[in-house]
């Protein structure tokens, strides 16, 4: 069914951002395109498929939940991107590897085939991104589309939560090669800034990536690792965190200790979902979030 | 106690704490943390009074210590070390 309401919540400076809560089978969630080279792209994250526990008793089905709400959206996206955390941790390579396999399987679902995936640390700090490349391919990479330059950085595969000196001059080389109003969108696991240090969410050499990226008046990053939709700004560029789909995390810094929000059996997968960006020519990326299910 | 004198305080770090994850000594106070691991790589990061560290199976890392401002300062764990990672974190308490 059709319906025109939906709410919106504009950030004063972020970019320029507009974002809104996305309702199923809502014509605004769907917006015509613009100009011909505007187009839409579905960021998903952390799914943590192998995880159990009471955050999460649905653990199993919430991924493939999901898939299926991405499926239903009534325009579908040029392409689909997860950023990290694919997988749960575990010390077992065996277990690991067969978790990565199991999730590949599954987005194997959904109906846009271009699907674009970058580790968490809980898929590569353990094993240096090893099992991930064997299954996934490069755990850094560029790709463009319409337009856009995409950059997909590794800040996982060092435990340390290091993007690394030769990451950052194969970064430091992309952006030679391209002008300064190219628009740059970046996908990254870790917050690139430091958001809480403490509780994990932080780059350790992440300004140096973002240093290199102030010179691009159009840089706009998607990130996750923190499990909820944060929005923030280092001078220009804009950071988008998106909501993870498996258990929601608590605002940074809002308590000692870094623990899960507990599963409500009243209101369950609240708290998680994903979101629809928008890319147009003024590179605001207008995004709509949406729940992992239909009400 | 360390050859120079300072009392050694002997910290180990085992997936998903330290032990102990309270650290107390008085202010002015010359100490030397002495940090282990009991299982795989980790951190010892403390923010405020500038430290870090990493920590190894069968290896003793010592950082001396003095700290003339009495307070609590939080330290964690930088290095990913598994599932509950996030939440290895102690404080170093100086008494004044």
């Amino acid at each position: 069914m059709k319906v025109d309401r939906r709410d919106f919540l504009k950030l004063a400076g972020v970019g320029g951002a507009v974002f809104a809560s996305g309702l199923y089978g809502c014509t605004t969630s769907s917006p015509k395109m613009a100009a011909q080279d505007d187009f839409m792209f579905v960021q998903l994250s952390d799914t943590h498929w192998g995880f159990q526990g009471p955050p999460n008793p649905d653990a199993k089905v919430t991924l493939p939940k999901a898939i299926q709400s991405v499926n239903a959206l009534e325009t579908q996206p040029d392409f689909i991107v997860f950023t990290g955390d694919l997988t749960h941790t575990t010390d077992d390579p065996h277990e690991r590897r067969k978790r990565m396999e199991e999730f590949k399987a599954m987005i194997g679902e959904l109906k846009v085939k271009d699907i674009r995936l970058i580790p968490g640390e809980h898929d590569a700090s353990l094993d240096h991104g090893k099992a991930f490349q064997e299954i996934f391919g490069p755990t850094h990479y560029t790709f463009d589309h319409k337009g856009v330059h995409f950059i997909a950085l590794d800040n996982v595969s060092d435990p340390k939560a290091f993007i690394g000196d030769e990451q950052l001059q194969w970064l430091a080389d992309d952006l030679k090669k391209h002008s300064a109003d190219t628009r740059i969108v970046v996908l990254a696991h870790r917050p690139l800034f430091d958001l809480a240090p403490n509780w994990d969410w932080a780059t350790a050499d992440g300004q140096k990536a973002i240093d290199l990226l102030m010179p691009f008046p159009h840089v706009t990053v998607f990130y996750g690792h923190i499990h909820q939709e944060n929005h923030q700004m280092t001078g220009h560029i804009s950071h988008h965190a998106a909501k993870s789909l498996i258990f929601p995390l608590p605002a940074p810094g809002s308590q000692p200790k870094r623990v899960p929000v507990a599963w409500d059996p009243a209101a369950p997968y609240r708290g998680l979902g994903f979101r629809n960006v928008r890319a147009d020519a003024a590179a605001s990326y207008p995004i709509t979030e949406f729940p992992v299910t239909k009400a | 106690m360390a050859q120079s004198g300072e009392r050694v305080i002997k910290v180990t770090a085992r997936k998903f704490t330290y032990d102990p994850d309270e650290i107390v000594f008085k202010a002015g106070e010359a100490v030397v943390l002495e940090l282990t691991s009991a299982d795989v790589h980790m951190g010892f990061k403390c923010p405020d009074l500038g430290l870090r560290a990493d920590i190894f199976p069968e290896k003793q890392t010592r950082i001396p210590l003095k700290v003339d401002q009495a307070g609590r300062y939080d330290f964690y764990c930088d290095v990913f070390c598994g599932d509950d990672h996030e939440n290895m974190t102690g404080t170093i308490v100086v008494q004044a």
